[in-house]
């Protein structure tokens, strides 16, 4: 246990992250299934509009922060080093820090589900409830009252930090520790992607820091930064959250195309078509992603010259985001296709994503989004990209590096059950959603009327949903009896081409006997340019120095919830107490012999 | 693309009429808008086909055959690649360009005499004034058909969102600011919308009604909400809820023009709500027994209403009623 | 230790964190001239700003940058007498800039302009105040490397944390002068 408490191998803090985001991850999803049970029909299932509201807020902010961008995470830390033939990470122990403040600041947001009593509510739940982008001024302290909108602003703020901290980490690893030889255009493509994601995070999330500090500061000190009777202007609101909330999606989205890079060349046998466009045009996303944000925003009467120059800007980056979908069927014409579970889930991605590109399209366009957006049109996008998209693409890499991670494969029997009941019960669950969202019903009511004749759709899509619902068991199912009953994988189970699949599975703790010389993009594979990598030999020559645990990121990372608990109780001196674990933290971290 | 949809809508077993279709426009604005995402649609629907085909005719033509050798590695094809950068770049451009137009001519300002509206946002109703006609009322807009319509949209709250989708995109009500949406509808009908921007507990409630009507009958109705109601006769049970409206808590929220003591802002205008179709934010029909409800315990029906529980005697609950259905 | 592009680690993952903290006051700063001019009530900026005694604090922070120089490079070449002399000298100006805004902000408070008096209030007090929490972090982060010196611990070996507090500290000099001319300068 103590070893779990103060590690700082990035394989260990890679698991530590699956398994929470994999938690949060079934957390919303129940989330999600109060919300379709309560929509199946008009009268609903007696959710009252206060819980109602509280649902559709935590799912959406529990799927992005606390599920998919971690469960990213899980990848990034443990395959991202092996990729790049590193021993770790840059920095092993902010590596865990990052761990700790994403669990702390997860298990924060959701205690506020049962925090009432405390702060004198008529209920047990005072999760928050403005919708995860929480728009102003609706979150100010007269419309938002409670403590619901302080837990929300709070446990953003403490998971921001999570984020930041992975993201200079990883930034630093991967330009910085690749094996030799490995130069950037043979980096793998999720090497590639993560590198990106990890440039988005650290300009993205500062903005939305000062977003959360100003709605912060109305609503603990009076300020008026979104409050129109002092003059404040609750559209600032929607331009920082924007800024960061555009990029973000992007965010979401890159980790899980750069894993189906990887999944699809392995299955296909064949190398990824057009590496250098898919890593560049991943590469001009990243940038152009900062360009496009009012596009969500086009209900808000700009003006029609804003609105022209971000609808032309967004039509512009689909042009980038589509054209690796061709890269990627380019990669499979002409292969041997071999369709493990996760070739089907790289697969699935590529006809989901497609959809929700597609919609994406004709949300670009003004006057076509004034009847999508905030309506389940836009839903529907969102969930065939995130879903569609990104946890399609997250399934896959589950699949492909489950084998390396433990040393056993999953079952293939009850993979493709779950591929097949996911992909039938997303569809089921998200197609039906364009349709009523064009029929006319809004997002985010907790009830709607019958006359609106959407009602058999809502159906539909509760049916889907619940589908999903047993997929995810089936997974879960398949997770547990691998811990016994999975078939031992061996090194490279799926003869991958890049360095992960050249040492042990799982590696061992300083990953590789010898660090690996790079020739090519593929070293495990022998192309008409040059030859297969050597086996690394069983044993290292010498011993390798492998730095031990620590304390310190996890003392430290308790000093953050210590300062937001103070903010909610108005308590200085243990606010006071919550910066001095940190500062403690941080000075015995950096004085503590530590060789990375 | 409506038989298209009625095909979908007939496959999932539900029929039509569809109040709030967004694909069954009544006037130019949302006419644009259809024709755009119609022409929108049918480029998405190609590029559907050819991708997922190719996605389909490669995952059965490749699949690994027994004995077969490794393929020949393909690395990239320049002209290919170039043509299927420049091709999806081409079909944004047909898409762009009409955009750019729809954009300019549904920007929300309609031409000068055109009739104006004000809406006031509240949680969870809709103000309208008429400032051009003198007429205040609330959650059912009436308005002429084939008359360009010039709506100025602004809130007392948070933030709303105004959507008529047969008569419209949505348009934001934002504090501080004044958004305009501007449009002719081309055909009587009613019409109902709701608030299309999450705005606290019964976002979901805050509906609302627009009637489209002749010119004759909309200068009838105009005619009608400028006088004053007529009094209740003497002796009635309406009388008698004047009365008790005068000196109940009513009038701290509630303007009825004619009855002095009547001038609260905080809630709709009832001068004439016994001619409204609907109560509480056009969510209930305005009914003897919805009325009844309605005063008994509002929050209750709608949750986080501002509006009290008023718990009355049976026989005042009853003359208050008859006196707001007395007000038309 | 393997090294791909021949920059330390730690100064690496340094200039990533300005990178992304010139997102944080770009964000600020930003907030700032969005809401100029548009403060309800006064006291407005050309009424209660004084530019003679911030300049003196600009100089003051732009002379610790001085001190900052000379301090890393007496460190570099092993000269820990003026080494310590200079963080020392370094942590005192910065200690002067921060006593300046103690004071410069107590008197705006004395004048009728608070957090929440109106926006110009709250964008200038979170601005600068963020600023001067920066300084205060750099300040205590030199007085620890002062205080390592004393003990004999800091030397030419740990030059390049002494590096990084320098990057930090002109990154934090750089902010103040941006602050300096488009509060103060052009109003």
């Amino acid at each position: 246990m103590k070893s779990w408490l103060t590690t700082t191998d990035h394989k260990r803090i890679g698991m530590l992250y699956f398994w929470t985001a994999l938690v949060f991850f079934l957390i919303g999803g129940l989330e999600a299934l109060v919300i379709r049970a309560q929509l199946a029909r008009p009268e609903g299932i007696g959710v009252s509009a206060e819980i109602y509201n509280q649902m559709f807020t935590m799912h959406g902010t529990t799927m992005v922060f606390l599920a998919l961008m971690p469960l990213s995470a899980a990848f990034f830390n443990y395959i991202v080093p092996l990729q790049i033939g590193a021993r770790d990470v840059a920095f092993p122990r902010l590596n865990a820090f990052s761990y700790w403040v994403f669990l702390l600041g997860g298990l924060f947001l959701n205690a506020s589900f049962v925090a009432g009593p405390l702060f004198g509510a008529a209920h047990l739940s005072v999760a928050p409830d403005a919708g995860w982008f929480g728009y102003a001024n609706l979150t100010s302290r007269q419309f938002s009252p409670g403590p619901n909108i302080d837990f929300w602003v709070l446990g953003l703020l403490i998971l921001g930090i999570a984020s930041l901290a992975a993201g200079f980490n990883f930034i630093v690893t991967i330009l910085n520790m690749r094996a030799p030889g490995m130069k950037l255009m043979r980096l793998p493509v999720f090497s590639w992607m993560t590198l990106v994601t990890q440039f988005i995070v650290i300009t993205a999330f500062p903005v939305i820091t000062v977003a959360l500090v100003l709605l912060m500061f109305d609503r603990f000190f009076g300020t008026h930064f979104f409050v129109p009777a002092g003059g404040g202007d609750p559209i600032l609101w929607q331009h920082l959250f924007w800024l960061f909330g555009h990029p973000e999606v992007y965010i979401l989205i890159l980790p899980a195309m750069g894993i189906i890079s990887e999944v699809l060349p392995t299955f296909s046998r064949k190398p990824l078509f057009g590496y250098t466009v898919v890593v560049y045009s991943g590469v001009l996303i990243g940038f152009m992603g900062w360009g496009v944000w009012s596009h969500h925003m086009f209900a808000v009467g700009l003006g029609p010259i804003a609105d022209s120059v971000f609808s032309a800007t967004t039509m512009l980056i689909a042009v980038p985001t589509g054209v690796k979908i061709f890269n990627w069927i380019g990669t499979m014409w002409g292969g041997q296709l071999r369709f493990t579970t996760a070739m089907l889930f790289a697969v699935g991605f590529i006809a989901m994503f497609i959809i929700g590109g597609l919609s994406g399209v004709s949300h670009a366009s003004p006057p076509a989004d004034l009847q999508q957006t905030d309506t389940y049109y836009v839903v529907a996008h969102i969930h065939y990209v995130l879903f569609g998209g990104t946890m399609l693409g997250l399934f896959a890499g589950m699949y492909y590096w489950w084998p390396k991670m433990t040393g056993r494969r999953l079952s293939e029997t009850l993979g493709k059950w779950h591929f097949w009941l996911t992909f039938v019960g997303m569809n089921l669950s998200f197609f039906p959603m364009h349709f009523s969202g064009l029929l006319g019903m809004p997002r985010r009511i907790y009830t709607y009327g019958a006359e609106l004749g959407v009602t058999r759709l809502n159906e539909i899509s509760t049916a889907g949903a619940f589908l999903l619902g047993v997929a995810v068991l089936v997974f879960l199912v398949n997770l547990w009896r691998t811990r016994t009953r999975g078939e031992p994988a061996g090194n490279d189970p799926w003869q991958g081409a890049t360095l992960e699949w050249a040492t042990t599975s799982p590696p061992p703790v300083y990953n590789f006997t010898v660090l690996p010389r790079v020739e090519s993009r593929l070293p495990l594979w022998a192309t008409e340019h040059h030859g297969a990598m050597a086996p690394l030999p069983a044993t290292p020559p010498a011993p390798i120095h492998v730095p031990g645990g620590s304390w310190w990121p996890l003392v430290t990372a308790l000093g953050l919830p210590l300062i937001a608990v103070a903010a909610l109780s108005h308590q200085l001196w243990l606010a006071l107490a919550g910066v001095a674990v940190v500062i403690a933290g941080i000075y015995r971290w950096a004085y503590e012999p530590f060789e990375a | 693309m409506v038989p298209l949809f009625t095909a979908a809508a007939v496959v999932t077993g539900c029929g039509g009429p569809f109040p709030q279709s967004t694909l069954a426009p009544r006037s130019d604005f949302s006419a644009a808008v259809n024709t755009l995402f119609t022409g929108i649609f049918w480029w998405a629907v190609v590029v559907f086909v050819i991708v997922e085909g190719l996605l389909l005719f490669v995952i059965i033509r490749y699949r690994r055959r027994e004995g077969a050798g490794e393929p020949r590695p393909l690395h990239g094809h320049t002209a290919l690649e170039i043509g299927w950068t420049l091709a999806p770049a081409l079909i944004l451009v047909f898409i762009a360009v009409p955009t750019m137009r729809t954009i300019f001519a549904t920007a929300g300002h309609a031409p000068a005499g055109a009739l104006r509206v004000e809406v006031v946002g509240h949680q969870w109703w809709w103000e309208y004034r008429y400032p051009d006609l003198g007429i205040v009322t609330a959650n059912e807009l009436h308005l002429p058909v084939g008359t360009p319509v010039q709506l100025e949209l602004t809130t007392a709250d948070v933030i709303h969102s105004f959507w008529v989708p047969r008569l419209g995109g949505k348009r934001d009500l934002t504090p501080g600011r004044v958004t305009r949406i501007a449009f002719t509808a081309d055909s009587a009908g009613e019409f109902s919308g709701q608030c299309a921007e999450f705005c606290g507990a019964s976002h979901a409630n805050m509906r609302l009604r627009v009637f489209v009507q002749p010119d004759s009958a909309f200068r009838a109705w105009v005619a009608g909400q400028r006088a004053q109601p007529a009094a209740p006769a003497p002796g009635s049970l309406a009388e008698r809820g004047r009365e008790d409206f005068a000196r109940g808590a009513c009038i701290a929220c509630h303007t009825i023009a004619g009855l002095p003591q009547a001038r609260g802002i905080v809630g709709p205008n009832l001068t004439h709500v016994g001619s409204r179709t609907t109560i509480a934010g056009a969510l209930f029909p305005n009914t003897t027994e919805y009325l009844r409800r309605w005063i008994d315990d509002a929050p209750s029906l709608k949750p986080g209403a501002l509006m009290p529980a008023i718990v009355l005697p049976d026989d005042e609950l009853s003359a208050l009623v008859a006196y707001l259905q007395s007000l038309r | 230790m393997v090294n791909s592009m021949g920059l330390d680690n730690r100064k690496m993952v340094f200039w990533a964190f300005i990178g992304s903290e010139c997102l944080l006051f770009g964000s600020l700063i930003s907030t700032y001239l969005i809401y100029k001019g548009k403060s309800l009530v006064g006291p407005y900026p050309h009424e209660i700003l004084n530019i003679p005694f911030t300049s003196f604090s600009t100089f003051d922070l732009l002379m610790s940058s001085l001190a900052m120089v000379l301090a890393l490079a007496a460190i570099q070449r092993g000269d820990m007498r003026q080494g310590k002399l200079w963080l020392f000298v370094t942590a005192l100006l910065g200690l002067i800039f921060l006593g300046g805004q103690v004071y410069e902000f107590s008197s705006f408070v004395h004048e009728g302009l608070g957090l929440t008096t109106n926006l110009f209030g709250s964008t200038f007090f979170v601005l600068t105040g963020t600023h001067g929490a920066h300084v205060t972090v750099g300040v205590i982060w030199l007085l620890t490397h002062w205080v390592q010196a004393l003990r004999g611990k800091l030397g030419p070996a740990q030059a390049i944390t002494v590096e990084i507090t320098g990057l930090y500290w002109h990154f934090v000099d750089v902010v103040w002068i941006v602050i300096f001319t488009l509060v103060y300068l052009i109003q």
